[in-house]
């Protein structure tokens, strides 16, 4: 772990070695796992249903622990991390569903007001904090409405709100643009993207091609509980010949309207864009 | 912990009490109802028990004396009665006390000692205490061998029953109790299993922003706690009412049955009952919590 380090500051948000996973039930979820994922990187976890997806999330979550190897999150050991320590650990994770999660019967403020609160948030951070996060996500004038007088975008939109309100260092996001349709999936990835660009790692786990494909960020695809591809700048599925600009690559934006894009893949977000999806 | 967490602890265990309403309601009530019978029970056990003890204060052996024997054997007698290690006091009626006392009992009617003339049906006779209540029937049977003692009496029998009776009450209060306190443990825990399963999306996402198992736990356990604490205020409130005009009716009407109705007793029955009440709550959400927690 001689590279873990860099002036005393761990690089990586997760590591793990040779990570597997055996269910009770003889399932074997993940299988000698080797990664890395350095901080403020933005990285896609793809692969068929029953891959391992969710477990690799759970194991980093701390939800489930590894029948074999070690994980580390910011250089701590969840192997060795108490059920004490697990709240904790948490507080430094923002989690995003892909059927949002939102409490039904609190405002959107409170739902975001409520993650601050069982941190035992100091009250006037909670009020000086959460019209913030609100405004950040577009959504300022709506901290009064409830979760199902909002479209499924703007849910998804809380859902982002209440992860970052407690400033995480990590997002997992759990297929965020799932249930959501192209156009507001765009938006749902630009807010991501700018989250990301502040510094916060982002794990996101899908099944959108189309936005793997046009981001062209990490990607590491599992199959069978095994890691089968680990690229930089890579694609939904091997050998997938998806053109971008670099600008985009690089940690730019999808431009709602915007020319930046090159069409020449009919899955990109830019054909979304001449199709009129986009804004 | 801040003040506003506890506030907030508070808060959403009444806004569970109320959501739930009958339920809340019906737990409530059986505890109330299970509390009532302990309530019934301690105050029966403790006034028997209270009773007993009169009892057996006044409990006496009655030494009578031969009629026959001189002044000196009778002072003989009372030494050795006095000199037992086992006896805690010794009290001389001569007969003539005895008279007198039937005389002022009898009042009027006592013209019927005209018919004796002169003559004392009543023998000398010596009360004894026994130190020990339970001797009475040994040290009767002794002091009935002494020379010069005609007779001897105590209130044979009746010292069993009593106490018998006494136990009787304590096992059966302690069933019918032990049956109720249980079922109203079940009744609370499934109150508090009902919450909990109405609530289980919101604890999941409590327990993936980073809620302590604590954090959570406190309003069901407050809440749990607060449906015994009610139902014991109720089981209290009735079992003031019921036993105030009791005591009232049984001085008046039957004064030798010593009732105890002094504050101190009646606020160590509601401070058990209270306790037992709040005990049952927490103990009820606690069994519905064990399992949940695990995410």
């Amino acid at each position: 772990m001689s590279n873990n380090l860099l002036m005393g500051v761990v690089i990586f948000m997760i590591q793990m070695f040779n990570v597997s996973k055996t269910y009770s039930n003889e399932v074997k979820a993940l299988v000698d796992v080797n990664v890395r994922i350095q901080k403020g990187s933005f990285v896609f976890l793809v692969g068929p249903s029953g891959a391992g997806k969710s477990t690799f999330i759970k194991l980093i979550f701390r939800e489930e622990a590894p029948t074999r190897g070690q994980i580390l999150f910011d250089g701590k050991s969840l192997v060795r991390m108490r059920e004490r320590e697990v709240p904790y650990l948490r507080r430094q994770i923002g989690v995003v569903f892909q059927d949002f999660r939102l409490l039904p019967n609190k405002t959107i403020y409170d739902n975001i007001a409520f993650a601050m609160e069982i941190v035992e948030a100091p009250t006037k951070r909670i009020r000086q904090r959460v019209p913030q996060v609100l405004e950040m996500v577009g959504l300022g004038k709506k901290g009064n409405l409830m979760p199902h007088q909002l479209s499924g975008g703007e849910q998804q939109r809380v859902s982002i709100a209440r992860a970052i309100v407690n400033e995480p260092m990590l997002i997992i996001a759990d297929e965020p643009t799932g249930n959501l349709d192209p156009e507001t999936a765009t938006e749902i990835m630009n807010l991501l993207l700018e989250i990301n660009r502040r510094g916060t790692t982002i794990i996101m786990a899908t099944h959108a091609k189309d936005i793997v494909d046009s981001l062209r960020r990490r990607v590491i695809a599992l199959e069978n509980g095994r890691i089968v591809r680990d690229e930089e700048r890579g694609s939904y599925e091997q050998g997938s010949s998806a053109s971008l600009p670099g600008s985009l690559a690089q940690g730019g934006y999808i431009q709602p309207g915007g020319t930046v894009l090159p069409g020449n893949n009919s899955q990109s977000l830019y054909s979304l864009q001449e199709r009129g999806a986009l804004r | 912990m801040r003040m506003r967490t506890v506030g907030y602890f508070f808060r959403e265990s009444f806004r569970s009490l109320w959501k739930n309403g009958w339920m809340s309601i019906a737990s409530i009530s059986t505890v109330a109802i299970s509390l009532l019978i302990l309530g019934i029970s301690l105050l029966l056990v403790m006034n028997s028990n209270n009773l007993v003890t009169t009892m057996e204060s006044e409990l006496e052996v009655l030494v009578a004396m031969r009629t026959d024997i001189d002044a000196k054997q009778i002072q003989a007698v009372g030494d050795k009665l006095r000199s037992h290690s086992k006896v805690n006091e010794v009290t001389f009626v001569s007969k003539n006390e005895a008279m007198a006392t039937m005389k002022k009992q009898l009042g009027d009617r006592s013209d019927m000692f005209k018919a004796l003339g002169d003559a004392n049906p009543f023998p000398d006779m010596y009360r004894v205490k026994a130190k020990d209540p339970n001797d009475v029937s040994s040290l009767a049977e002794e002091f009935n061998k002494y020379p010069g003692v005609e007779k001897v009496r105590y209130g044979q029998g009746f010292v069993e029953k009593l106490l018998s009776l006494t136990e009787w009450i304590r096992m059966v209060g302690l069933s019918i109790m032990f049956l109720i306190g249980a079922a109203s443990v079940f009744l609370i825990s499934t109150t508090i299993r009902l919450t909990v399963f109405a609530r289980r999306k919101e604890i999941n996402i409590m327990k993936f922003v980073g809620a302590t198992n604590w954090f959570i736990r406190w309003p069901f356990l407050l809440e749990g706690t607060f449906l015994g604490l009610f139902g014991s205020l109720i089981a209290v409130g009735l079992l003031y009412g019921i036993y105030a005009p009791v005591t009232t009716y049984v001085e008046s009407s039957l004064p030798f049955v010593p009732l105890r109705s002094d504050a101190s007793f009646l606020m160590t029955i509601f401070e058990i009952v209270m306790g037992t009440g709040i005990l049952i709550g927490a103990m009820g959400s606690v069994i519905s919590l064990r399992k949940f927690l695990k995410v």
